[in-house]
Protein backbone atom coordinates (compact mmCIF):
# COMPACT_ATOMS: atom_id res chain seq x y z
CA UNK A 1 0.00 0.00 0.00
CA UNK A 2 2.75 2.48 0.66
CA UNK A 3 4.28 1.50 -2.39
CA UNK A 4 0.81 2.64 -4.26
CA UNK A 5 0.71 5.74 -2.50
CA UNK A 6 4.69 6.77 -3.17
CA UNK A 7 3.85 6.17 -6.60
CA UNK A 8 0.81 8.28 -7.02
CA UNK A 9 2.58 11.05 -5.09
CA UNK A 10 5.56 10.67 -7.50
CA UNK A 11 3.43 10.84 -10.19
CA UNK A 12 1.60 13.91 -9.26
CA UNK A 13 4.82 15.36 -8.80
CA UNK A 14 5.91 14.70 -12.65
CA UNK A 15 2.44 15.19 -13.87
CA UNK A 16 3.03 19.08 -12.51
CA UNK A 17 5.81 19.17 -14.76
CA UNK A 18 3.85 17.32 -17.68
CA UNK A 19 1.26 19.40 -17.11
CA UNK A 20 3.35 22.73 -17.13
CA UNK A 21 3.86 21.70 -21.09
CA UNK A 22 1.02 20.58 -21.65
CA UNK A 23 -0.22 23.78 -21.24
CA UNK A 24 2.32 25.52 -22.88
CA UNK A 25 1.65 23.38 -26.21
CA UNK A 26 -1.91 24.02 -25.46
CA UNK A 27 -1.24 27.75 -25.10
CA UNK A 28 0.56 27.92 -28.69
CA UNK A 29 -1.80 25.31 -30.40
CA UNK A 30 -4.93 27.55 -29.30
CA UNK A 31 -3.07 30.72 -30.75
CA UNK A 32 -1.90 29.65 -34.34
CA UNK A 33 -3.40 26.04 -34.65
CA UNK A 34 0.12 24.35 -34.82
CA UNK A 35 1.96 22.07 -31.92
CA UNK A 36 4.99 23.49 -31.15
CA UNK A 37 7.40 20.20 -31.31
CA UNK A 38 10.67 22.93 -30.47
CA UNK A 39 8.65 23.13 -27.09
CA UNK A 40 10.67 21.20 -24.75
CA UNK A 41 14.01 22.32 -26.45
CA UNK A 42 13.13 25.90 -25.56
CA UNK A 43 12.42 24.76 -22.16
CA UNK A 44 15.91 23.16 -21.82
CA UNK A 45 17.71 26.15 -23.64
CA UNK A 46 16.17 28.09 -20.76
CA UNK A 47 16.92 25.70 -17.77
CA UNK A 48 20.51 25.92 -19.15
CA UNK A 49 20.48 29.64 -18.95
CA UNK A 50 19.48 29.46 -15.21
CA UNK A 51 22.15 27.28 -14.62
CA UNK A 52 24.72 29.61 -16.23
CA UNK A 53 23.35 32.40 -14.30
CA UNK A 54 23.86 30.45 -11.09
CA UNK A 55 27.41 29.34 -12.29
CA UNK A 56 28.29 33.09 -12.37
CA UNK A 57 26.53 33.58 -9.04
CA UNK A 58 23.70 34.80 -8.91
CA UNK A 59 21.27 32.81 -6.20
CA UNK A 60 18.49 30.32 -7.71
CA UNK A 61 15.74 32.71 -6.99
CA UNK A 62 17.06 35.46 -8.75
CA UNK A 63 18.02 33.22 -11.92
CA UNK A 64 14.93 31.83 -11.58
CA UNK A 65 13.28 34.85 -12.12
CA UNK A 66 15.30 36.32 -14.67
CA UNK A 67 14.88 33.15 -16.64
CA UNK A 68 11.61 33.35 -16.69
CA UNK A 69 12.23 36.86 -18.00
CA UNK A 70 14.68 35.60 -20.89
CA UNK A 71 12.03 33.20 -21.89
CA UNK A 72 9.24 35.30 -22.61
CA UNK A 73 11.27 37.53 -24.43
CA UNK A 74 12.69 34.83 -26.16
CA UNK A 75 9.19 33.63 -27.07
CA UNK A 76 8.13 36.62 -28.20
CA UNK A 77 11.06 36.73 -30.45
CA UNK A 78 10.97 33.65 -31.64
CA UNK A 79 7.29 34.31 -32.86
CA UNK A 80 7.83 37.36 -34.19
CA UNK A 81 10.89 36.14 -36.26
CA UNK A 82 9.54 32.85 -37.50
CA UNK A 83 6.08 32.02 -37.07
CA UNK A 84 4.66 35.00 -37.99
CA UNK A 85 6.06 34.81 -41.33
CA UNK A 86 4.47 31.88 -41.73
CA UNK A 87 0.90 32.45 -40.25
CA UNK A 88 -0.55 31.83 -43.49
CA UNK A 89 1.73 29.19 -45.00
CA UNK A 90 0.65 25.71 -45.34
CA UNK A 91 0.63 23.54 -42.46
CA UNK A 92 3.86 21.82 -43.67
CA UNK A 93 5.96 24.58 -44.21
CA UNK A 94 4.75 25.42 -40.41
CA UNK A 95 6.00 21.65 -39.23
CA UNK A 96 9.17 22.14 -40.80
CA UNK A 97 9.68 25.32 -39.15
CA UNK A 98 9.13 23.67 -35.46
CA UNK A 99 11.61 21.03 -36.28
CA UNK A 100 14.45 23.27 -37.82
CA UNK A 101 13.51 25.69 -34.59
CA UNK A 102 13.85 22.16 -32.12
CA UNK A 103 17.46 21.10 -33.95
CA UNK A 104 18.75 24.41 -33.88
CA UNK A 105 18.08 24.74 -30.09
CA UNK A 106 19.11 21.68 -29.56
CA UNK A 107 22.53 22.24 -31.61
CA UNK A 108 23.06 25.70 -29.83
CA UNK A 109 22.50 24.31 -26.32
CA UNK A 110 24.95 21.74 -27.35
CA UNK A 111 27.67 24.04 -28.62
CA UNK A 112 27.54 26.47 -25.59
CA UNK A 113 27.40 23.97 -22.43
CA UNK A 114 28.46 20.44 -24.58
CA UNK A 115 26.63 17.30 -23.88
CA UNK A 116 27.72 16.19 -20.73
CA UNK A 117 25.12 15.86 -18.07
CA UNK A 118 25.08 18.33 -14.79
CA UNK A 119 24.49 18.53 -11.84
CA UNK A 120 21.10 20.93 -11.40
CA UNK A 121 19.96 21.95 -7.33
CA UNK A 122 16.50 22.19 -6.26
CA UNK A 123 15.98 25.03 -4.14
CA UNK A 124 14.08 22.76 -2.20
CA UNK A 125 15.93 20.11 -0.87
CA UNK A 126 15.77 16.56 -1.26
CA UNK A 127 14.93 15.31 2.80
CA UNK A 128 11.92 13.69 3.23
CA UNK A 129 9.18 15.78 2.88
CA UNK A 130 7.68 16.62 6.54
CA UNK A 131 9.45 13.77 7.83
CA UNK A 132 7.18 11.21 5.34
CA UNK A 133 9.41 8.44 3.12
CA UNK A 134 6.29 9.18 0.73
CA UNK A 135 7.44 12.50 -0.85
CA UNK A 136 10.64 14.48 -0.92
CA UNK A 137 10.60 18.35 -0.58
CA UNK A 138 11.90 18.71 -3.97
CA UNK A 139 8.64 17.01 -5.16
CA UNK A 140 6.66 18.72 -2.85
CA UNK A 141 7.74 21.19 -4.46
CA UNK A 142 7.48 21.29 -8.07
CA UNK A 143 3.76 20.20 -7.13
CA UNK A 144 3.62 24.00 -5.17
CA UNK A 145 5.28 26.02 -7.88
CA UNK A 146 2.79 24.04 -10.33
CA UNK A 147 -0.45 24.62 -8.50
CA UNK A 148 0.99 28.75 -7.45
CA UNK A 149 1.19 28.99 -11.54
CA UNK A 150 -2.08 27.68 -12.78
CA UNK A 151 -3.86 29.92 -9.83
CA UNK A 152 -1.66 32.81 -11.24
CA UNK A 153 -3.14 31.49 -14.80
CA UNK A 154 -6.58 31.13 -13.92
CA UNK A 155 -6.75 34.47 -12.53
CA UNK A 156 -4.88 36.34 -15.35
CA UNK A 157 -6.90 35.11 -17.93
CA UNK A 158 -9.98 35.16 -15.97
CA UNK A 159 -10.08 38.52 -14.07
CA UNK A 160 -7.67 41.05 -16.39
CA UNK A 161 -8.65 42.94 -19.49
CA UNK A 162 -5.44 41.26 -20.99
CA UNK A 163 -6.26 38.30 -20.42
CA UNK A 164 -9.86 38.27 -21.64
CA UNK A 165 -8.69 39.96 -24.98
CA UNK A 166 -5.87 36.87 -25.22
CA UNK A 167 -9.03 34.53 -24.92
CA UNK A 168 -11.18 36.40 -27.06
CA UNK A 169 -7.75 36.68 -30.06
CA UNK A 170 -7.91 32.59 -29.58
CA UNK A 171 -11.27 31.76 -30.46
CA UNK A 172 -12.54 34.18 -32.63
CA UNK A 173 -9.98 36.10 -34.63
CA UNK A 174 -11.75 37.87 -37.01
CA UNK A 175 -14.24 39.24 -33.93
CA UNK A 176 -11.11 39.92 -31.68
CA UNK A 177 -10.14 42.32 -34.53
CA UNK A 178 -13.49 43.83 -35.18
CA UNK A 179 -13.35 44.91 -31.19
CA UNK A 180 -10.09 46.74 -31.66
CA UNK A 181 -7.94 44.03 -30.24
CA UNK A 182 -4.63 43.43 -32.44
CA UNK A 183 -4.55 39.62 -32.67
CA UNK A 184 -0.92 39.44 -33.38
CA UNK A 185 0.44 40.58 -30.42
CA UNK A 186 -1.57 38.17 -28.58
CA UNK A 187 -0.12 35.54 -30.20
CA UNK A 188 3.32 36.71 -29.77
CA UNK A 189 2.15 37.06 -25.84
CA UNK A 190 0.86 33.69 -26.13
CA UNK A 191 4.08 32.44 -27.18
CA UNK A 192 5.88 34.45 -24.33
CA UNK A 193 3.86 32.87 -21.82
CA UNK A 194 4.27 29.62 -23.52
CA UNK A 195 8.02 30.34 -23.32
CA UNK A 196 8.10 31.33 -19.75
CA UNK A 197 5.65 28.47 -18.64
CA UNK A 198 7.56 25.85 -20.31
CA UNK A 199 10.65 27.33 -18.92
CA UNK A 200 9.42 26.42 -14.65
CA UNK A 201 8.87 22.99 -15.51
CA UNK A 202 12.41 22.81 -17.25
CA UNK A 203 14.04 24.19 -13.82
CA UNK A 204 12.02 22.19 -12.03
CA UNK A 205 12.11 18.71 -13.76
CA UNK A 206 16.41 19.16 -14.06
CA UNK A 207 17.37 17.98 -10.84
CA UNK A 208 15.43 15.03 -11.88
CA UNK A 209 16.58 14.01 -14.98
CA UNK A 210 19.73 16.15 -14.91
CA UNK A 211 20.62 19.06 -17.21
CA UNK A 212 21.64 17.82 -20.91
CA UNK A 213 20.37 19.27 -24.09
CA UNK A 214 18.17 16.14 -24.81
CA UNK A 215 16.82 16.30 -20.84
CA UNK A 216 13.09 17.41 -22.00
CA UNK A 217 12.32 15.06 -25.17
CA UNK A 218 10.74 12.17 -22.65
CA UNK A 219 9.31 15.24 -20.65
CA UNK A 220 7.44 17.07 -24.06
CA UNK A 221 6.43 13.48 -25.38
CA UNK A 222 4.63 13.10 -21.78
CA UNK A 223 3.60 16.95 -22.25
CA UNK A 224 2.10 16.39 -25.98
CA UNK A 225 0.44 12.83 -24.71
CA UNK A 226 -1.17 14.83 -21.80
CA UNK A 227 -2.10 17.43 -23.90
CA UNK A 228 -3.89 15.08 -26.15
CA UNK A 229 -5.35 12.92 -23.54
CA UNK A 230 -6.92 16.27 -21.66
CA UNK A 231 -7.83 17.88 -25.57
CA UNK A 232 -6.25 20.19 -27.35
CA UNK A 233 -8.72 23.12 -27.20
CA UNK A 234 -8.26 23.06 -22.91
CA UNK A 235 -6.37 24.35 -21.13
CA UNK A 236 -7.88 22.90 -18.32
CA UNK A 237 -7.89 19.48 -20.18
CA UNK A 238 -4.14 19.82 -20.53
CA UNK A 239 -3.10 20.10 -16.49
CA UNK A 240 -5.77 17.47 -15.74
CA UNK A 241 -4.15 14.96 -18.47
CA UNK A 242 -0.58 16.51 -17.30
CA UNK A 243 -1.68 15.05 -14.06
CA UNK A 244 -3.25 11.94 -14.92
CA UNK A 245 0.17 10.94 -17.08
CA UNK A 246 2.17 11.33 -14.47
CA UNK A 247 0.31 8.93 -12.21
CA UNK A 248 -0.35 6.86 -15.28
CA UNK A 249 3.30 6.60 -16.30
CA UNK A 250 4.28 5.73 -12.58
CA UNK A 251 1.72 2.83 -11.88
CA UNK A 252 2.35 1.44 -15.05
CA UNK A 253 5.80 1.36 -14.69
CA UNK A 254 5.37 -0.42 -11.04
CA UNK A 255 3.27 -3.15 -11.64
CA UNK A 256 3.17 -3.96 -15.13
CA UNK A 257 5.97 -6.12 -15.10
CA UNK A 258 8.60 -5.94 -18.27
CA UNK A 259 7.63 -2.45 -18.94
CA UNK A 260 10.03 -0.72 -16.25
CA UNK A 261 11.51 2.72 -17.12
CA UNK A 262 12.84 1.64 -20.60
CA UNK A 263 9.29 1.07 -22.20
CA UNK A 264 7.43 3.84 -20.30
CA UNK A 265 7.86 6.40 -23.36
CA UNK A 266 6.37 3.77 -25.92
CA UNK A 267 3.10 3.57 -23.47
CA UNK A 268 2.76 7.53 -23.80
CA UNK A 269 2.76 7.17 -27.56
CA UNK A 270 0.57 4.17 -27.40
CA UNK A 271 -1.88 6.88 -25.18
CA UNK A 272 -1.40 9.27 -27.37
CA UNK A 273 -2.88 6.79 -30.58
CA UNK A 274 -5.70 5.77 -28.29
CA UNK A 275 -6.88 8.65 -27.21
CA UNK A 276 -6.87 10.05 -31.23
CA UNK A 277 -8.49 6.65 -32.54
CA UNK A 278 -11.50 6.56 -29.19
CA UNK A 279 -11.75 10.33 -28.50
CA UNK A 280 -9.73 12.57 -30.50
CA UNK A 281 -11.40 15.39 -29.00
CA UNK A 282 -9.75 14.75 -25.89
CA UNK A 283 -11.46 14.42 -22.32
CA UNK A 284 -12.29 18.02 -22.19
CA UNK A 285 -12.18 19.06 -25.36
CA UNK A 286 -14.43 20.88 -27.78
CA UNK A 287 -14.89 18.14 -30.77
CA UNK A 288 -13.91 20.59 -33.87
CA UNK A 289 -16.37 20.68 -36.62
CA UNK A 290 -15.62 23.10 -39.95
CA UNK A 291 -17.81 23.72 -42.41
CA UNK A 292 -16.89 22.69 -45.80
CA UNK B 1 -22.99 68.63 -45.19
CA UNK B 2 -19.92 67.05 -45.36
CA UNK B 3 -20.07 63.88 -45.09
CA UNK B 4 -17.99 61.47 -42.37
CA UNK B 5 -17.41 58.22 -44.22
CA UNK B 6 -16.46 59.13 -48.20
CA UNK B 7 -15.86 56.10 -50.61
CA UNK B 8 -14.10 56.77 -53.77
CA UNK B 9 -13.73 54.23 -56.61
CA UNK B 10 -13.52 51.78 -54.77
CA UNK B 11 -12.63 48.10 -55.89
CA UNK B 12 -12.55 45.28 -53.84
CA UNK B 13 -11.09 41.41 -55.32
CA UNK B 14 -11.06 38.07 -53.56
CA UNK B 15 -8.00 36.87 -55.29
CA UNK B 16 -8.37 36.89 -58.84
CA UNK B 17 -11.83 37.62 -58.76
CA UNK B 18 -12.77 41.03 -58.43
CA UNK B 19 -15.79 41.72 -56.36
CA UNK B 20 -16.12 45.51 -56.42
CA UNK B 21 -16.41 47.64 -59.35
CA UNK B 22 -15.40 50.95 -58.62
CA UNK B 23 -18.16 52.21 -55.99
CA UNK B 24 -18.59 55.58 -55.39
CA UNK B 25 -20.55 57.14 -51.92
CA UNK B 26 -20.68 59.42 -48.48
CA UNK B 27 -22.33 58.90 -45.38
CA UNK B 28 -23.40 61.81 -43.53
CA UNK B 29 -22.65 62.25 -40.05
CA UNK B 30 -25.83 61.34 -38.38
CA UNK B 31 -27.53 59.89 -41.41
CA UNK B 32 -29.08 56.21 -41.46
CA UNK B 33 -28.02 54.67 -44.51
CA UNK B 34 -29.05 51.24 -46.62
CA UNK B 35 -27.17 49.32 -49.00
CA UNK B 36 -29.83 46.96 -50.98
CA UNK B 37 -29.05 44.51 -53.00
CA UNK B 38 -29.13 40.83 -54.34
CA UNK B 39 -26.78 38.06 -53.00
CA UNK B 40 -23.65 37.99 -54.74
CA UNK B 41 -23.98 41.61 -55.23
CA UNK B 42 -20.96 42.89 -52.95
CA UNK B 43 -22.72 44.52 -49.93
CA UNK B 44 -20.64 42.54 -47.21
CA UNK B 45 -17.86 43.22 -49.16
CA UNK B 46 -18.56 46.71 -49.06
CA UNK B 47 -18.66 46.74 -45.13
CA UNK B 48 -15.45 44.47 -45.38
CA UNK B 49 -13.51 46.71 -47.36
CA UNK B 50 -14.38 49.82 -44.96
CA UNK B 51 -12.86 48.28 -41.91
CA UNK B 52 -9.94 46.14 -44.56
CA UNK B 53 -10.68 42.81 -44.07
CA UNK B 54 -10.69 41.99 -47.94
CA UNK B 55 -7.77 43.37 -50.71
CA UNK B 56 -9.13 46.51 -51.99
CA UNK B 57 -8.32 49.80 -53.81
CA UNK B 58 -9.53 53.37 -53.86
CA UNK B 59 -10.32 55.73 -51.05
CA UNK B 60 -11.31 55.66 -48.47
CA UNK B 61 -11.92 58.98 -45.72
CA UNK B 62 -13.29 58.47 -42.31
CA UNK B 63 -13.27 62.33 -41.37
CA UNK B 64 -11.32 62.91 -44.09
CA UNK B 65 -8.20 61.01 -43.03
CA UNK B 66 -7.69 58.20 -45.31
CA UNK B 67 -8.10 54.71 -43.86
CA UNK B 68 -5.67 52.85 -46.41
CA UNK B 69 -2.79 50.97 -44.52
CA UNK B 70 -4.48 50.87 -41.16
CA UNK B 71 -5.40 47.20 -39.50
CA UNK B 72 -8.94 46.46 -38.92
CA UNK B 73 -8.29 46.46 -35.36
CA UNK B 74 -6.86 50.12 -35.95
CA UNK B 75 -10.23 51.37 -38.04
CA UNK B 76 -12.11 49.84 -35.28
CA UNK B 77 -9.97 51.82 -32.86
CA UNK B 78 -11.33 55.70 -35.09
CA UNK B 79 -15.08 54.46 -33.91
CA UNK B 80 -16.18 52.80 -36.81
CA UNK B 81 -17.89 49.36 -34.94
CA UNK B 82 -18.48 46.01 -37.63
CA UNK B 83 -21.53 43.86 -36.62
CA UNK B 84 -20.13 41.22 -39.15
CA UNK B 85 -22.57 38.64 -40.70
CA UNK B 86 -22.66 35.74 -38.45
CA UNK B 87 -22.78 38.19 -35.67
CA UNK B 88 -19.25 37.57 -34.45
CA UNK B 89 -20.31 36.09 -31.21
CA UNK B 90 -17.53 34.67 -28.85
CA UNK B 91 -20.31 32.23 -28.14
CA UNK B 92 -17.88 30.31 -25.32
CA UNK B 93 -17.81 33.26 -23.18
CA UNK B 94 -20.56 35.10 -21.22
CA UNK B 95 -22.72 37.50 -22.09
CA UNK B 96 -20.99 40.26 -20.22
CA UNK B 97 -17.35 38.94 -21.19
CA UNK B 98 -19.10 39.73 -24.89
CA UNK B 99 -19.87 43.25 -23.70
CA UNK B 100 -16.52 43.83 -22.03
CA UNK B 101 -14.93 42.89 -25.14
CA UNK B 102 -16.65 45.48 -27.10
CA UNK B 103 -15.44 48.27 -24.85
CA UNK B 104 -11.26 46.57 -24.79
CA UNK B 105 -9.96 49.39 -26.45
CA UNK B 106 -11.72 52.02 -23.88
CA UNK B 107 -9.74 53.37 -20.94
CA UNK B 108 -12.44 55.03 -19.28
CA UNK B 109 -13.38 51.69 -16.45
CA UNK B 110 -16.10 54.04 -15.07
CA UNK B 111 -17.77 54.55 -18.28
CA UNK B 112 -17.79 50.87 -19.19
CA UNK B 113 -20.12 49.68 -16.33
CA UNK B 114 -22.54 52.36 -16.45
CA UNK B 115 -22.46 51.30 -20.19
CA UNK B 116 -22.96 48.05 -19.68
CA UNK B 117 -25.96 48.97 -17.39
CA UNK B 118 -27.23 50.96 -20.13
CA UNK B 119 -27.30 48.49 -22.56
CA UNK B 120 -29.16 46.33 -20.19
CA UNK B 121 -31.71 48.81 -20.30
CA UNK B 122 -31.41 48.66 -23.82
CA UNK B 123 -31.54 44.99 -24.16
CA UNK B 124 -33.54 43.43 -20.74
CA UNK B 125 -32.88 40.01 -21.91
CA UNK B 126 -29.17 39.95 -22.22
CA UNK B 127 -29.35 41.32 -18.36
CA UNK B 128 -31.36 38.44 -17.32
CA UNK B 129 -28.41 36.08 -19.16
CA UNK B 130 -25.61 38.40 -18.12
CA UNK B 131 -23.89 35.35 -16.72
CA UNK B 132 -24.65 32.41 -19.51
CA UNK B 133 -22.50 31.60 -22.32
CA UNK B 134 -23.25 33.57 -25.73
CA UNK B 135 -23.40 30.68 -27.72
CA UNK B 136 -26.38 29.89 -25.65
CA UNK B 137 -28.72 32.49 -26.41
CA UNK B 138 -31.31 32.44 -29.32
CA UNK B 139 -30.70 34.14 -32.68
CA UNK B 140 -32.68 36.82 -32.08
CA UNK B 141 -30.66 37.53 -28.51
CA UNK B 142 -27.38 37.12 -30.18
CA UNK B 143 -28.17 39.65 -32.60
CA UNK B 144 -28.95 42.15 -29.71
CA UNK B 145 -25.87 40.98 -27.97
CA UNK B 146 -23.98 42.13 -31.13
CA UNK B 147 -25.82 45.37 -31.77
CA UNK B 148 -25.44 45.79 -27.81
CA UNK B 149 -21.19 44.64 -28.14
CA UNK B 150 -20.77 47.32 -31.09
CA UNK B 151 -21.94 49.73 -29.27
CA UNK B 152 -20.07 49.16 -25.95
CA UNK B 153 -17.38 50.86 -28.49
CA UNK B 154 -19.08 53.97 -28.19
CA UNK B 155 -18.46 54.22 -31.74
CA UNK B 156 -19.54 57.15 -34.40
CA UNK B 157 -20.40 54.75 -36.91
CA UNK B 158 -21.44 51.55 -37.24
CA UNK B 159 -21.39 48.82 -40.26
CA UNK B 160 -24.66 46.51 -39.70
CA UNK B 161 -24.24 43.03 -42.35
CA UNK B 162 -27.68 42.02 -42.21
CA UNK B 163 -28.85 42.10 -38.77
CA UNK B 164 -32.23 40.97 -39.96
CA UNK B 165 -30.58 37.06 -40.92
CA UNK B 166 -32.62 34.62 -39.57
CA UNK B 167 -34.89 36.36 -37.39
CA UNK B 168 -38.49 36.14 -36.35
CA UNK B 169 -40.26 39.20 -37.73
CA UNK B 170 -41.02 40.64 -34.79
CA UNK B 171 -37.46 40.53 -33.45
CA UNK B 172 -36.67 42.60 -36.78
CA UNK B 173 -38.92 44.71 -35.99
CA UNK B 174 -37.72 45.21 -32.43
CA UNK B 175 -34.21 45.51 -33.75
CA UNK B 176 -34.77 48.08 -36.03
CA UNK B 177 -36.89 50.41 -33.50
CA UNK B 178 -33.85 50.13 -31.37
CA UNK B 179 -31.31 50.85 -33.89
CA UNK B 180 -33.40 54.01 -35.20
CA UNK B 181 -33.13 54.99 -31.36
CA UNK B 182 -29.54 54.45 -31.29
CA UNK B 183 -29.68 56.73 -34.28
CA UNK B 184 -31.29 59.52 -33.24
CA UNK B 185 -30.69 59.73 -29.57
CA UNK B 186 -27.02 59.21 -29.58
CA UNK B 187 -26.13 60.39 -32.71
CA UNK B 188 -24.57 57.00 -34.28
CA UNK B 189 -23.90 57.10 -38.15
CA UNK B 190 -25.21 53.78 -39.50
CA UNK B 191 -24.88 52.00 -42.46
CA UNK B 192 -26.99 48.62 -42.58
CA UNK B 193 -26.82 46.27 -45.22
CA UNK B 194 -30.35 44.12 -45.85
CA UNK B 195 -32.39 42.07 -47.72
CA UNK B 196 -35.23 42.97 -45.74
CA UNK B 197 -35.60 45.90 -47.96
CA UNK B 198 -38.86 47.10 -46.92
CA UNK B 199 -38.05 47.93 -43.07
CA UNK B 200 -34.51 49.32 -44.02
CA UNK B 201 -36.39 51.71 -46.30
CA UNK B 202 -38.62 52.80 -43.52
CA UNK B 203 -36.25 53.71 -41.41
CA UNK B 204 -33.53 54.91 -43.29
CA UNK B 205 -32.55 58.67 -44.83
CA UNK B 206 -30.81 57.69 -47.59
CA UNK B 207 -30.37 54.25 -50.13
CA UNK B 208 -28.13 52.99 -52.56
CA UNK B 209 -28.80 50.12 -54.69
CA UNK B 210 -25.70 47.58 -55.10
CA UNK B 211 -25.19 45.19 -58.52
CA UNK B 212 -22.59 42.84 -59.35
CA UNK B 213 -20.46 45.51 -57.74
CA UNK B 214 -21.64 48.49 -58.91
CA UNK B 215 -23.87 51.25 -57.36
CA UNK B 216 -27.16 51.10 -59.88
CA UNK B 217 -28.92 53.61 -57.72
CA UNK B 218 -29.00 55.99 -55.21
CA UNK B 219 -31.44 58.89 -53.54
CA UNK B 220 -33.20 59.15 -50.44
CA UNK B 221 -34.85 56.09 -49.30
CA UNK B 222 -38.60 57.58 -49.99
CA UNK B 223 -37.69 57.89 -53.57
CA UNK B 224 -35.72 54.47 -53.62
CA UNK B 225 -39.02 53.38 -52.05
CA UNK B 226 -40.91 54.41 -54.50
CA UNK B 227 -38.84 53.00 -57.48
CA UNK B 228 -40.55 51.31 -59.73
CA UNK B 229 -37.65 48.79 -60.81
CA UNK B 230 -37.14 48.84 -56.95
CA UNK B 231 -40.38 48.09 -55.90
CA UNK B 232 -40.59 45.15 -58.44
CA UNK B 233 -37.08 43.36 -57.60
CA UNK B 234 -36.76 44.09 -53.75
CA UNK B 235 -39.86 44.84 -52.11
CA UNK B 236 -42.00 42.57 -54.53
CA UNK B 237 -45.44 44.28 -55.37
Amino acid sequence: MELFTNQILAGIATGAIYACMALAVVMIYQAIDHLNFAQGEMAMFSTFVSWQLMQWGVPYWGAFVLTLIFSFAGGIAIERLLFKPLAKAPILTNVAGFIALYAIINSVAGLIWDFTIKQYPTPFGSSPFLGSQLISTHQAGMIGVTLLLLLALFFFFRFTRMGLAMRAAASLPESARLVGINTSWMIALGWGMAAAIGSIAGMMIAPVVFLEPNMMLGVLIYGFAAAVLGGLTSPFGAVVGGFLMGIFENLVGTYIPGVGNELKLPIALALIVTVLVVKPAGLFGRPIVKRV
Amino acid sequence: MTAMLNVKDLRAYYGQVQALHGLDFGLNEGSMTTLLGANGAGKTTTLRAICNMVRSTGAIEFDGAPLAGRSTENIVRLGIAHVPQGRGTFTTMTVEENLQLGAITRQDKGGVVSDIEKMYDHFPVLKERHTQQAGTLSGGEQQMLAVARALMLRPRLMLLDEPSFGLAPLIVRDLFKILGKINREDKVTILVVEQNAQLALELADKAYVIETGRIVMSGSAAEIANNEDVRKSYLGY
